[in-house]
């Protein structure tokens, strides 16, 4: 009988943060597995594993995604963002200082989630409502409640980058 | 997890073969939003992933004077934004706009949609082996059915879970499948079939086939549609209960009429009593209260679920009401 093989693999090319990385991954592998345990990224977190809470969120060619759902091999030659691409600790984005400023992470498990989600609205509408804002976070959930501070925080953030 | 093999498709006829040839063991894959959960669950073992992503010309969306047409791997963000769906086929845009989250709808297409599997959690635990994963039992025949079926169910109880399909019945969309040999197009009600027809499968599709597109003939000018959803989180959720309502107008005057119900039956409702109740109704005189009633008076609820047959009459008469008053 022939032998099942233990896994199967393939080489990709996964272009994160504007570098690119070749990588040989598992063709079960997650993208945000290969994040987290291949390339050290350990901003989106890992939370339901399920594509409900938000705190994996990436964007991949710009548009927010849950990293957990999706498989790396859906994402050979794409660009992905992570939190990590933003700013460091040195020098954090507007959006990063934001949050900062306005008290919009509690425990901060979800807060990498939150501001990648928060990235793509306000890269393509720069003045936001508040019901746009809260449609853009929708899935992403926070379960110390810092809601109101986080909807603060991305107001913030677009006053602070419009002035 | 088992491995499995994830292989990029390029043609239809490769990704058609492919599936074919691993039957019962493989499966396609578009967005991954709902399969990879079954995997990950352990709901579902497969041997290869037929990925359908690269396949040409399946992202488009062709908008002309004869209608739409939809490519099976445009995403269910792209649906909700279109401009041109969104002026004319607003039912559909605002079913696309309805699912999930943001994340899923960046990358959930409409291939993936009308081809999920079922969310009913015994179906989604690995715990529970039951008829529709070839068991013996329904385990939410007696207790457990909250959110299970009112309508159109024999011994599965499972409400089909896509809130685009209710909106593309009630616009009299047509499925276009394909295989190596070629297409075949139907009608989509008659895409899905209940457990009753099928217990281990939703759609009509045989090994080899995927959706590849979607068609939508253009609504006549006096048309306008409506999607509504019911949802137990306001924030995302499936639907408890939703309803699409396509109505033809002329001179006040309904001339045409399509009610379709989501979240209650094994497949997207259709309810023809309704839809010739109304028509040749003067819209000022429609008791869209009765017309409510009317759309679940076959309703059989279960145990835990009676909620849903007031909440969708109630549905009804909303988006009944919303139409005529356009
Ligand atoms: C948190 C969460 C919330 C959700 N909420 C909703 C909701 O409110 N409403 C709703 O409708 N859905 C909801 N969904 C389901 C969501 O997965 C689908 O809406 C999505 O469109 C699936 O598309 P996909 O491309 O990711 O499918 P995939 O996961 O790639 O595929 C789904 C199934 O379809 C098959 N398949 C895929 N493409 C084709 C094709 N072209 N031809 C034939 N078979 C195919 C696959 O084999 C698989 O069995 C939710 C999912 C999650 C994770
Ligand atoms: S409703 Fe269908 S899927 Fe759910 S337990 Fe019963 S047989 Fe299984």
């Amino acid at each position: 009988m022939a032998q099942l093989p233990i896994s199967y693999s393939a080489s990709i090319t996964l272009n994160v943060n504007g570098t690119d990385h070749q990588i040989e991954v598992d063709h079960r592998w997650t993208l945000l597995r290969v994040l987290r345990d291949v390339l050290g990224l350990t901003g989106a977190k890992r939370g339901c594993d399920r594509g409900e809470c938000g705190a994996c969120t990436v964007l991949v060619d710009g548009d927010p995604v849950c990293s957990c759902s999706m498989l790396a091999l859906q994402v050979g030659g794409r660009q992905v963002r992570t939190v990590e691409g933003l700013g460091d600790a040195n020098s954090l984005n507007v959006l990063q200082e934001a949050f900062l400023a306005e008290d919009g992470g509690q425990c901060g498990f979800c807060t990498p989630g939150f501001i990648m989600s928060a990235t793509a609205l306000l890269e393509s509408n720069t003045d936001p409502t508040e019901d746009e804002i809260k449609a853009a976070l929708v899935g992403n959930i926070c379960r110390c409640n810092a809601y109101g501070r986080i909807i603060e925080s991305v107001k913030a953030a677009a006053k602070s980058e419009a002035s | 997890m088992k491995p499995f093999k994830f292989e990029q498709a390029t043609t239809a006829v490769q990704a058609s073969q492919t599936h074919a040839d691993a039957a019962p063991n493989a499966r396609f894959i578009s967005g991954g939003t709902d399969i990879l959960g079954e995997i990950k669950e352990s709901v579902l073992e497969v041997n290869i992933l037929v990925s359908l992503a690269g396949l040409s010309g399946a992202s488009e969306i062709i908008s002309s004077d004869l209608g739409l047409e939809i490519g099976a791997l445009v995403t269910l963000a792209r649906i909700a934004s279109d401009q041109s769906i969104v002026e004319t086929y607003p039912a559909l845009a605002q079913a696309a706009e309805s699912v999930a989250t943001p994340q899923i709808r960046n990358v959930g297409t409409l291939g993936g949609n009308l081809c999920q599997r079922p969310r009913c959690w015994y179906y989604r635990s690995p715990l529970f082996d039951c008829l529709k994963k070839g068991g013996e039992t329904c385990f939410a025949s007696d207790e457990g059915n909250k959110y299970h079926a009112i309508l159109g169910a024999e011994n599965c109880h499972i409400v089909h879970p896509s809130d685009v399909a209710v909106a593309l019945l009630a616009l009299d969309a047509t499925v276009v499948v394909s295989n190596a040999s070629g297409d075949r197009q139907m009608p989509i009600g008659d895409f899905f079939v209940s457990p009753d027809v099928n217990m281990l499968a939703e759609n009509v599709l045989e090994p080899g086939e995927f959706v590849s597109k979607v068609k939508i003939p253009k609504p006549s000018s006096g048309t306008r549609s409506v999607y509504l959803k019911a949802k137990e989180r306001q924030a995302y959720d499936f639907a408890l209960s939703s309803v699409a309502v396509s109505l033809e107008v002329r001179d006040e005057t309904i001339t045409q009429a399509h009610v379709v119900l989501g979240g209650v039956a094994p497949v997207p409702y259709s309810v023809p009593q309704v839809d010739s109740e109304l028509t040749g109704q003067k819209i000022r005189e429609v008791d869209v209260q009765a017309i409510g009633q009317l759309a679940v008076k076959d309703a059989q609820p279960l145990s835990d679920n009676s909620y849903k047959v007031r909440l969708t009459a109630s549905m009804v008469a909303r988006a009944v009401s919303r139409l005529i008053s356009e």
